[in-house]
């Protein structure tokens, strides 16, 4: 895109006298970037180079370039919705007369929030999700037996794919952003939208760049990674921001740690989090996705809002106080706090490598007198995976309840529910005030390494020291 | 379109939990997700609040999950305009698709205390305080979100694309 305003023309000529090189890049064919009107631009005139999310953007639009700021319209790889937002999407589509889907291979509608249902409401609105799933054939409508919590599930299934342009109707959809693709939060009517017409409508969003480097300590994982991040820049650090990690620090973090870190992009107040593809992302990818799909890059010269470096060595086991997720301390300097109740679950941390890190921890031993401890495989595969590891049998040794794949507890819907003043230490995401239960409840967020360790000692416990 | 009212006013941060909370979702009936708008941080908030009157929140508004269900609580209990420093991205789309008025305004966030009564001109985003007779300048809507408030929404702005 070119550029018109007088901001970019000032930058362009201070990005011309700083690097030469730089700006005779803009034009290389390599970046796969051709002007919009077909020929070279004249001099004095250039592209801003794209992050990763504007590039995926750019082509989802059918736009050579595009830049932040711009509002562009989109055509969507997927379209995805839950038992909750579902019905919402439902309402409105049939209001507004629609009687089509624009591809039923491309909705994905998971019934994983109160589900199994909690109640005669909660199933009343499952129905009219499973009526809706019929009447237009949805080919990915995932019911009790079949589901697993979404954000767990479609990578899984191989329903996201570098590349892609998603949009879900459930805030922690940025977490499809771990295998390079552009996902976001959206409400219930963007998705009815997005099912009529397969488009939706965004503002090109700048970046904030998280430049990894270094490895992670034993007992450290990507939960401890985004915590860390959300202690720094807080809950709206990355407003209407990518964030975008980079560096030789993301081979370091495993499929799951990028799951993990770009599902919380949210609580930075995000668009969207999004990992550079290498080859464990394709290791994974080619595992599961059966279509075509394109790799993006962000070019060499492409413009941050800001760079932040992150050394993964210097993190330690990191929780959120209560009631926000940038209240950060250390888990070795809660050691006082006492809980009631630990959650190890959800679209955040109810992976096969979060079960087998908490089984680690808890092999053999007993949680705490007084303690209630709830394990929550997000996915059937992942509940069967750990079954055959012998994680379930673990622990229900120590004392712990394994329920089938829900979001209940994260959300205060059901299994789990805390009562007045009850302190629980859980692998979700939100430690809002009554996000789980009572509204003097207190939620501690943790990895679910603290969280098995805490579950031990009855207190808030570093992994490390059990 | 304008509006006037008296201002229920709250912090930072508000989240869609306190807006809403999830043990409420298990309807979309708009007037049941009334009944408990803001009751995890205002219990009085639902008794108190008269048809047209107006919140005031500071930043990150709506910030957490994606539930169409907050801006739906918050219009149906009668609010017809919030004001906020600054919001989270998903309550500022799901609040302009299902057509409620918000507006950012970091300084009418500061000056507006609970309980005044403001007046609102959404075409100038103008915003007065006439309890303090103090006058606020709110940024405007760029276009392209005043088309889909003009068309009452953004599956009407749909239809009528498609019918053109």
């Amino acid at each position: 895109m070119f550029l018109s305003d007088k901001s970019s023309e000032i930058f362009k000529i201070a990005l011309y006298s700083i690097d030469k090189k730089l700006y005779n890049n803009n034009y290389s064919l390599e970046t796969g970037r051709l002007p919009i009107c077909g020929q070279l631009p004249n001099k004095g005139e250039m592209f801003m180079g794209m992050t990763m999310t504007q590039k995926i953007l750019a082509a989802g639009a059918g736009l050579d370039s595009v830049s932040a700021g711009q509002l562009i319209r989109v055509k969507l790889s997927l379209v995805l919705g839950n038992d909750i937002t579902t019905p919402v999407a439902i309402n409105e589509f049939e209001k507004n007369g629609f009687d089509g889907v624009f591809d039923k291979s491309k909705i994905a509608m998971v019934m994983d929030h109160f589900v199994p249902n909690k109640d005669i409401k909660a199933a009343q609105q499952t129905k009219q999700c499973r009526c809706f799933a019929c009447k237009y054939d949805i080919d990915n409508y995932f019911d009790v037996g079949e589901m697993g919590i979404e954000h767990a599930l479609l990578p899984e299934k191989g329903l996201v794919a570098p590349g892609d342009i998603v949009i879900g109707a459930d805030s922690h959809t940025c977490t499809y952003g771990a295998v390079g693709a552009f996902s976001t939060g959206v409400g219930s009517t963007d998705m009815a939208a997005g099912m009529a017409t397969g488009e939706a409508w965004f503002k090109v969003p700048e970046a904030i760049r998280f430049e990894l480097t270094g490895k992670l300590k034993p007992f450290v994982s990507g939960k401890d990674v985004i915590l860390f991040i959300i202690g720094k820049i807080g809950v709206d650090g990355a407003l209407y921001k990518s964030m975008e990690f980079t560096g030789e620090g993301v081979s370091e973090l495993s499929v799951d740690d990028r799951l993990c870190i770009a599902n919380m992009a949210i609580e930075a107040g995000a668009k969207n989090g999004i990992f550079e593809v290498d080859d464990q992302t394709l290791e994974y990818v080619n595992a599961r996705v059966n279509r075509p799909y394109t790799v993006y890059k962000a070019d060499e010269d492409a413009v941050y809002e800001r760079v932040i470096n992150i050394d993964l060595g210097a993190i330690d086991p990191t929780v959120a106080c209560p009631h926000l997720p940038e209240n950060t301390r250390d888990a070795a300097a809660l050691s006082d706090v006492k809980i009631d109740q630990v959650v190890i679950g959800s679209c955040t941390n109810g992976r096969i490598s979060d079960l087998r890190i908490a089984a680690e921890i808890l092999k053999g031993k007993h949680i705490a007198k007084g303690v209630r401890a709830i394990v929550i495989p997000a996915t059937p595969t992942i509940y069967r995976e750990a079954m055959k590891a012998g994680y379930i049998d673990i622990f229900m040794d120590a004392g712990c309840a394994v329920s089938t794949p829900t979001c209940g507890p994260c959300l205060g819907g059901y299994m789990g529910i805390l009562a007045e003043d009850e302190v629980a230490v859980a692998t979700t995401n939100r430690n809002f005030v009554g996000r789980m239960g009572h509204v003097s409840s207190k939620i501690y967020l943790a990895s679910p390494a603290v969280a098995a360790a805490s579950a031990i000692t009855g207190v808030i416990t570093d992994p490390r020291n059990i | 379109m304008n509006a006037k009212g008296t201002v229920h006013k709250y912090g930072n941060n508000i989240d869609t939990d306190v807006i809403i909370p999830a043990r409420y979702l298990n309807t979309a009936d708009h007037s049941e997700l009334a009944k408990h708008c803001m009751e995890d941080i205002d219990t009085s908030f639902v008794n108190k609040v008269q048809k047209g009157d107006i919140m005031v929140g500071g930043a990150n508004f709506g910030c957490g999950s994606s539930r169409e269900h907050a801006p739906i609580a918050i219009k149906a209990a009668g609010i017809d305009c919030v004001i906020a420093k600054s919001f989270a991205r998903i309550f500022y789309r799901n609040a302009i698709n299902i057509g409620l008025a918000i507006l950012e305004c970091p300084e009418a966030s500061d000056k507006i205390s609970d309980g005044d009564t403001v007046s609102i001109d959404f075409d100038t985003g103008i915003i007065y305080n006439e309890t303090k007779q103090e006058q606020y300048q709110a940024q405007p809507f760029p276009d392209f979100i005043k088309e889909i408030i003009n068309a009452n929404g953004l599956l009407n702005s749909i239809k009528s694309r498609k019918g053109n």
